[in-house]
């Protein structure tokens, strides 16, 4: 890679192939998902949105609900962010399934050491 | 496959597989579908071992939570809310100018790629300010844990003007586990911003030269990954730190 040759390309952004409707060909004939701007506005009114729900619901008494709520919220906004700002809904299926197969590897962890740390306490608690 | 083997100019080689050749395009990659698609699957690996990494500590606060919850109260309501809210919007802010950033790269538009670039720069360091903020707050009250750390204002909370059941003295040095996976796991999360903070200003540099802006945006993408996972850590973090139990004694 010579700097020459990048800047040659930045010199003359190649209009010949300008993007289109959230869709964009690159020179080497990629085609690919694009994002828009519009919709990155959606997803980050979304998630301010949550955030001051989730505050509000904290200063609430909902009893057992709150730690729910304020889980819940929280596991929304990972799933937005990881589906829109990390381009994962629109990945291939060989890495939608090996994320889905990271987070569920990790519940399996957390599942099994509670079950340790719940079994070696019983009837204590 | 005589010739194939004969030949070591790569740019031979790419013309025998018929190739368009650009800078960025690694030989070894048939296509650059094929580059981008193991650059991301790649730059997912790496952040699936971080959530082990970051999903131990939140293994240990639920563990911890269970067993000291009225010192954790207490504890997590001494923190500010306020500063724990505006940090949360700021970094899902800098989180969508990052989004930008990436949608600026693949529309060549070079200005705009920089300034979002700088602009996610610049609110992590607000960010990070506000807690630095935050911590020396909490040295001055002596609650970061060690010998120095005071249990008073968890032990008799009237004495403080806090509106909050005190604490058993044996309660009230729990709060210490509290403060130790206060400080261990936004420490390690702005550790994490602290090295992204030095990426991004690499990559400001090179996204003034134009690097990014030719067709090539993969190191700003996979950044992005990174910068959002960032944020992610912190959606966990903010309402399992501030937001156990925000209406105590109602």
């Amino acid at each position: 890679m010579t700097d020459q040759a990048i800047h040659g390309n930045a010199n003359h952004p190649g209009n010949a192939n300008h993007p289109i409707d959230g869709d964009v060909d690159n020179p080497e004939h990629v085609h690919h998902h694009i994002i828009t701007p519009t919709q990155y506005l959606f997803v980050y009114l979304a998630l301010i949105a949550l955030t001051a729900l989730t505050c509000a619901a904290a200063f609430v008494d909902l009893k057992w609900a709150n730690p729910v709520i304020a889980l819940g919220i929280a596991c929304t906004q990972v799933v937005i962010v990881v589906l829109f700002d990390m381009h994962v809904a629109y990945q291939s299926r060989l890495i939608k399934l090996t994320i889905g197969a990271g987070f569920f590897m990790f519940l399996v962890m957390v599942t099994m050491t509670l079950t340790d740390y719940m079994s070696r306490s019983w009837g204590m608690w | 496959m005589d010739s194939a083997l004969a030949t070591t100019d790569p740019a031979e080689v790419h013309a025998e597989h018929g190739h368009v050749s650009l800078p960025q395009h690694r030989h070894h990659f048939e296509t650059a579908e094929q580059q981008r698609e193991a650059g991301s699957f790649g730059m997912w690996l790496f952040l699936l071992t971080e959530i082990m990494f970051f999903g131990g500590m939140f293994f240990s606060y639920l563990i911890y939570r269970n067993w000291y919850y009225p010192a954790f109260v207490v504890a997590s309501n001494q923190l500010n809310v306020t500063i724990g809210t505006v940090n949360t919007m700021l970094l899902i802010t800098s989180g969508f100018c990052m989004a930008i950033a990436v949608w600026a790269a693949e529309m060549r538009k070079r200005p705009l790629l920089r300034t979002m670039l700088i602009l996610t720069a610049l609110l992590g360091v607000i960010f990070l300010g506000l807690k630095s903020d935050e911590y020396y707050e909490k040295y001055e009250l002596h609650h970061i844990p060690g010998n120095n750390f005071n249990i008073s204002m968890f032990t008799n909370p009237a004495g403080y003007g806090i509106k909050e059941p005190p604490l058993s003295p044996d309660m009230a040095q729990r709060t210490q586990v509290f403060f130790f996976l206060y400080f261990a796991m936004t420490g390690m999360h702005a550790l994490h911003m602290v090295i992204g903070l030095g990426i991004l200003c690499w990559l400001i540099r090179r996204a003034h030269r134009g690097d990014f802006t030719a067709g090539y945006v993969a190191p700003v993408e996979n950044f992005g990954l990174y910068w959002h996972f960032i944020d992610i850590v912190w959606l966990f973090l903010y309402p399992l730190l501030y937001l156990i139990n925000r209406h105590p004694l109602h």
